[in-house]
């Protein structure tokens, strides 16, 4: 781990746990009645609350509530949102606490989605400037009534940990005793934000709101959500993909003690009963005969086998320089090579579950929601009322990597169909998902095919780039329908259409295909397997070139100045000159932007005689603008890598006759604390607008661990996971 | 039917099924819910407890079989390895999305209990049965390191 400047003083433990706020200790009480924000402080009994704007409330006692538009999934998304606006604030962090913003897209949409949700590694590019503002403007607020009560000018006071200050006089008061007379002010239209120099948090090291209660078992999941007379329900969903039911009968699942009800909803059957076992037992009992007339039928294989034949037809292009085609047959020397990617799962740790109260004229939802606009409307379709009556609590998510933020809203729907049809009596119910039912369940990154082809010309210099890329389509079909131009689903496209180096002739075009199989955006979406195709096979051009692949690499990079300079800080950092590697030992590296940011990894590995493949040390370089908080980002690129890891090495989701092979970690293998390399993160200085961290980190991983295994042994690999090789 | 234990230092009787899973029963019946459910299976050890000591797979680990036996939960912890677990927790910002944390705070304690100077051979095959995916690995081992030194110098003190 890199240490960053941690010469700030860490709050104490109490100081931590009341940062972390009312949501953790809850967890503490059997059986709560679940008390929303809004009712909260109503319970507090908090009558004059300063709340400048729907991001930041300030009451008398000088708690600082920082109202989060953002789940918070383990990306830290909770305390970059809070560093920015206690930073204009002016806040003392001790006094900071977080609360979930209620589902509402004029006041929380995110304003790269323009609808309320969380993705794309939007959280804090699309906060920067809104928050910034916030806190800014709570802070004039609170010096304009420090100065009319001081009767002094307000640019002789000063702000420091929530504290105003006149020095001529010296005086001071806190936000706190500020906060009543604050409240009664007119909100300023403009106010100037600070200069960067300033900054007293951003750039810290500052403890994440969440940790305490995630240390203690306190931490509110859904899974821990408790209303009275809560019922649990479980699913059984059909078994091929576009199955339906057909009949079934609820004799054995009803007789099974603790089952409610046995009822049928468009998902399948469901099992409602007293508790986790009761609902599990009762599912086990139901007999369900499915109706697989639309079913898919076929084997990954199969499929597989249309992708090649698709990559060798005209398909929708995504970019075109020059003339790649005509350059291709006059080369020097031409490379090539294809590339397959598996189906994958998002297994994130806490399987979908959502718990939903639904009465003929209201719908309250408790999940780790991450597309609230979206669910909203949903349920509200499902339930049959308009979204205003569906109110969304959104807790912390264990996990998600892209899963809960789907355009069917697919948990959110079970759960509230299986609450109409119990009867929408107000009864609580909790739709709890296993790990089977996530494994089994689609919504996966899509499988892909690739194949790429080279030109070289006499001086050994790249000159044309072919790159056809064969898959399903993650926004076809759905309300981001919009976002597909001229065939192209730009998710299936980026990282590859995109490619940075200068490579005079280049043709990436894209082959839609079609089947039942749902997919999804999985963590770094696109780049999930365009920048492994990319950046091994820029590997394979330089080898064929004669050059060093960073050496080679960097000379196309050029007219890139920061991706070249997060390439070079890796490479430097990693000795990647130092010196060949011992035998069985092989550096790969690799450079990726996504969603904006830039990172570099070079990768160390070793292989035994086997083909037993280890990642010993993975140092990562990153350039994500203003670093707003070092050691969480340090966090994002760790998981990142381990997360980018496990999947190129282990996880796949295949299908036989139509049915996944894979059911749970057995047989779906993530990466394991064994598995895990030693991780460096260096941080580009910058003082451009933050950018995102919580995916790009994943993309690099894959392709610098596979030329590594290419410097170890002279093998390329080009079907994931590399595990289907024996190779790990 | 019912079942007696000791679950976190109190004498317990839960009245569920016999073959309810532990984790349900501490979960459901007992009210505790800081152990996670993540597989059912024993395969990833967001669900782990101690019994009698030892770290056990709450998810398949029937009631019946803790009868008369000490169970603890991560609501239980209060032995000097898990206080300095969690503080290293703390102060290395392990956790991400938290929802494995109990399990690996609970293989991490019992370890500690055991091994007070563990190496990292020691760390991987207690804590490898613990899947992480936000794989916050990395930080697990310098804690659990950390907590162990702590511990030492604890008792260097002491």
């Amino acid at each position: 781990m890199t240490p960053y400047m941690r010469s700030i003083p860490r709050p104490t433990r109490r100081e931590f746990l009341k940062a972390a706020g009312g949501v953790g200790a809850m967890g503490l009480t059997i059986g709560f009645e679940w008390l929303g924000p809004a009712r909260r402080a109503a319970a507090a009994g908090v009558a004059t609350i300063f709340a400048p704007n729907a991001f930041l409330r300030i009451d008398p006692t000088g708690s600082v509530t920082v109202i989060a538009k953002h789940v918070e999934m383990g990306q830290g998304a909770y305390t970059g949102i809070a560093t920015v606006l206690a930073e204009e604030l002016d806040a003392d962090w001790a006094q900071v606490r977080v609360e979930s913003a209620p589902a509402d897209a004029k006041r929380y949409a995110n304003l790269a989605f323009g609808m309320q949700g969380t993705g794309g590694s939007t959280a804090m590019a699309n906060s920067w400037s809104q928050l910034r503002e916030a806190g800014a403007k709570g802070r004039a607020m609170l010096l304009t009534a420090a100065s009319l009560e001081w009767k002094v000018p307000v640019t002789e006071l000063t702000t420091d940990k929530g504290v105003v200050f006149h020095t001529g006089s010296a005086r001071q008061a806190t936000y706190g005793s500020l906060a009543v007379k604050a409240a009664a002010l007119p909100v300023p239209e403009k106010v100037a934000l600070k200069d960067p120099k300033d900054f007293k948090l951003i750039g810290r090291f500052l403890p994440r709101v969440d940790v305490p209660a995630k240390v203690n078992g306190t931490a509110q999941f859904t899974l821990d959500v408790v209303l009275p007379g809560m019922l649990v329900a479980l699913l059984k969903r059909p078994p091929l993909f576009g199955a339906r039911v057909k009949s079934f009968d609820a004799t054995a699942a009803a007789a099974v003690p603790g089952v409610v009800k046995v009822v049928q909803v468009p998902g399948g059957v469901a099992v409602v009963a007293r508790g986790f076992w009761a609902a599990k037992k009762g599912r086990d009992a139901l007999a369900v005969e499915w109706d697989d007339t639309d079913a898919e039928k076929r084997s990954t294989s199969v499929m597989l086998d249309e992708y090649r034949r698709l990559a060798d037809q005209p398909a929708a292009s995504a970019r075109k320089v020059g003339d790649v085609a005509s350059v291709l047959k006059t080369a020097a020397q031409t490379v090539a090579a294809s590339y397959e990617f598996p189906y994958l799962a998002h297994a994130p740790m806490e399987p979908l579950d959502a718990v939903v109260k639904l009465t003929p004229t209201t719908c309250e939802i408790w999940a780790g929601d991450q597309f609230q606009t979206l669910d909203q409307a949903n349920a509200a379709a499902t339930a049959g009322l308009d979204p205003q009556r569906v109110t969304i609590n959104t807790l912390y998510a264990g996990g998600s990597f892209g899963r809960r933020a789907n355009v069917r809203s697919d948990y959110i729907v079970e759960a509230v169909s299986i609450a109409k049809a119990y009867g929408a009596d107000g009864t609580p119910i909790k739709l709890q998902w296993t790990r089977e039912d996530d494994i089994h369940g689609g919504l996966y990154r899509p499988m892909y095919f690739h194949k790429l082809e080279a030109g070289l010309n006499e001086k050994k210099e790249l000159v044309a780039w072919r790159h056809v890329i064969v898959g399903q389509s993650i926004m076809g079909g759905g309300p981001f329908e919009v976002m597909v131009k001229n065939g192209v689903d730009p998710t299936s496209v980026e990282g590859a259409s995109t490619i940075a180096y200068r490579i005079p002739n280049i043709d990436v075009s894209l082959a839609t295909t079609k089947n039942p199989v749902p997919v999804l955006w999985w963590r770094v979406v696109g780049s999930s397997h365009t920048v492994f195709a990319v950046e091994t096979f820029i590997d394979q051009v330089a080898h064929a070139a004669g050059q060093d692949p960073f050496v080679f690499r960097r000379g196309l990079l050029e007219h890139e100045p920061r991706m070249q300079a997060v390439l070079e800080l890796a490479a430097d950092k990693a000795g990647w000159s130092s010196g060949p590697m011992p035998k069985g030992k092989g550096r790969g590296i690799a450079v990726a932007e996504a969603f904006k940011t830039l990172v570099a990894q070079v990768a160390e590995v070793t292989v035994d005689t086997e083909g037993h493949v280890s990642v010993d040390r993975v140092v990562c370089a990153v350039d994500c603008g203003v670093p707003i908080n070092p050691d969480v980002i340090a966090a994002q690129m760790e998981g990142g890598i381990g997360f980018g890891l496990g999947a190129a090495m282990f996880s796949g989701i295949t299908l036989k006759d139509g049915r996944v092979e894979q059911d749970n970690f057995n047989n779906f293998r993530v990466l394991r604390m064994n598995e895990m390399p030693k991780v460096e993160v260096h941080i580009v200085p910058s003082a451009e607008a933050p950018t995102g961290v919580g995916e790009p980190g994943v993309a690099p991983i894959g392709p610098a661990v596979a030329n590594a295994i290419f410097a170890a042994t002279g093998t390329r690999v080009t079907m994931l996971p590399f595990a289907k090789l024996g190779k790990a | 039917m019912a079942t007696s234990f000791e679950l976190n230092g109190a004498a317990t009787t839960l009245d569920a099924d016999p073959a309810m899973p532990l984790l349900w029963a501490i979960r459901e019946v007992a009210g505790l819910p800081g152990t996670k459910f993540g597989c059912g299976m024993a395969l990833c050890g967001a669900c782990t407890v101690h019994l009698e000591g030892e770290p056990v797979r709450s998810c398949v680990t029937p009631l019946s079989s803790v009868a008369g036996k000490r169970v603890t939960t991560i609501e239980g912890l209060h032995s000097q390895p898990a206080k300095a677990v969690q503080a290293a927790w703390i102060e290395l910002q392990v956790p991400q999305c938290g929802y494995c944390q109990s399990g690996q705070i609970m293989a991490a304690t019992a370890l500690l209990e055991k091994n007070t100077s563990p190496n990292d051979g020691d760390i991987d095959d207690a804590m490898s049965g613990n899947i992480c995916r936000c794989a916050t690995y990395s930080r697990i081992r310098a804690a659990i390191h950390a907590a162990a030194h702590s511990l030492a110098a604890h008792s260097a003190k002491g």
